[in-house]
């Protein structure tokens, strides 16, 4: 698109608070324009600053309704809130149907509050590349809190672990058993577990069936962590829960500051940051290399992929 | 592939919920490869240009069945244009009369689909209009 964007002008916009800015400053840095750099650097300025809420779990389970809760739950305490919604991107057409965001419309027009819908582009796991540079321009807006949402992949979700601080893993009622929950996977990396939809039937036993299975690590002779992650029933439909939810989610936030688990945790995302980057920057390096003529020499066996992956890397 | 996909926001402003022409369209949309972000039903103007504005899009489709689009499309426009979103294209269908068409075109919806029209139109359209520009 055309439209001007000194880069410095538009970093001051958004330290300032500015939503079109932030919006701008969003588009370069997803699409990784070329002077999304310059941003990026000035944006990573503020990285940390943000209790980042992972919120992930199956499709149907309820996450971008809780997350609406959430929004007001933090907007009643006049805190600034960013959402960012991941939503898959067809293999086929590259197009992608955002559909997160009509579930917490309601926020629409409150100038606290700043929702963004991403798509994954070609990324598995959740989430999409330029997760964390969208995160740092939420940041610099000045969110206190950011919920991202991940793409209802499931049982697979761990990417989220690098990117969170808090990692909300949603279920319901209807999930399945214990058995279901002992699987590796996302159920390995949640601090918060939300049997969501409590307003349907078997919302106990789904409580207590996770908890269980939770529990199995101690009773394995594990030590007991810092931080057990705790289990909260919730119906986004009716708010009942968001607030014990929202309790548990600040306890998590300051065991976080207090433990040096948060550093820690913050070290690990740059680390998952740079190696996006360093991912993207030498796979879309070597690809753009592959021309036609290399293909030809495949084809006529007079190289192999090996071969000429080492030469497309060293030019 | 060519450059970033080209975003676009659906919505249904006024108080009618027949939204399936909107899905429809949201269907076409992504299987053309498009990003499409669809509002829901009963927006107000104010909802759908915040929605615009904190998206980015390159294009905003209003869908409306109940008669009310001579109030709210060019409603939407103005507070659109009024964000600062100058050059967002604005286009719209459903039950739109003939004689209303140039009346919304001059309020600055580029353009209106009527009932009938196939959806390569409405994708060949927003590719003509938006790729060129990217």
């Amino acid at each position: 698109m055309p439209r001007k964007a000194d880069p410095s002008d538009l970093v001051k916009r958004v330290r300032r608070g500015d939503h079109a800015a932030a919006s701008r400053a969003l588009s370069l840095v997803v699409d990784e324009h070329a002077s999304s750099e310059a941003l990026a650097k000035e944006f990573f300025k503020s990285a940390g600053s943000a209790q980042k809420l992972g919120v992930c779990g199956p499709p149907g389970a309820g996450k971008s309704t809780l997350t609406g809760r959430l929004v007001a739950h933090y907007r009643a305490r006049k805190l600034q809130v960013g959402v960012l919604m991941v939503d898959p991107s067809s293999s086929i057409s590259g197009g992608a149907f955002l559909g997160d965001r009509l579930r917490i419309m309601e926020h629409a027009t409150d100038p606290g509050v700043f929702i963004r819908s991403l798509a994954s582009r070609g990324m598995i796991g959740g989430l999409t590349h330029t997760i964390f540079g969208a995160i740092h321009v939420l940041e610099a807006l000045g969110c206190g809190k950011i919920l991202i949402e991940t793409v209802g992949t499931g049982q697979d979700e761990v990417d989220i672990a690098s990117v969170a601080d808090t990692v909300v893993y949603v279920t319901t009622p209807a999930m399945g058993d214990e058995i279901q929950a002992m699987k590796a996977g996302a159920m390995e990396v949640g601090d918060v577990f939300v049997v969501n939809k409590a307003d349907l039937s078997g919302r106990d036993k789904a409580v207590a069936d996770l908890k269980a299975a939770l529990g199995l690590g101690q009773s394995a002779g594990q030590a007991r962590r810092a931080w057990e992650p705790p289990v909260v029933a919730t119906s986004a439909l009716s708010g009942d829960g968001i607030a014990e939810l929202g309790a548990i989610l600040d306890a998590h936030w300051e065991h976080l500051k207090k433990s040096g688990e948060g550093r820690a945790r913050l070290k690990k995302q740059h680390a998952t940051e740079l190696q996006f980057w360093i991912q993207r920057r030498v796979i879309k390096t070597a690809l753009d290399r592959v021309n036609d003529k290399n293909l030809e020499e495949l084809v006529a066996h007079k190289t192999d992929p090996a071969s000429l992956g080492h030469r497309l890397l060293r030019n | 592939m060519s450059g970033s996909p080209i975003r676009v926001l659906i919505a249904k402003p006024g108080l009618d919920g027949h939204d399936r022409g909107a899905k429809v369209i949201v269907r076409a949309l992504r299987d053309a490869g498009f990003e499409v972000i669809y509002t829901g039903i009963r927006q107000t103007p104010e909802m759908i240009a915040a929605a615009a504005l904190q998206e980015d899009v390159d294009a905003v489709g209003l869908s409306l069945l109940s008669g009310a689009h001579l109030t709210l499309f060019p409603q939407i426009v103005k507070i659109l244009r009024k964000k600062g979103l100058k050059d967002v294209l604005v286009f719209g269908g459903g039950i739109i009369p003939d004689e209303d068409v140039a009346k919304l075109k001059k309020a600055g919806v580029d353009r209106v689909f009527g009932p009938g029209t196939p959806l390569q139109a409405i994708v060949e359209y927003l590719n003509e209009k938006l790729r060129v520009a990217a």
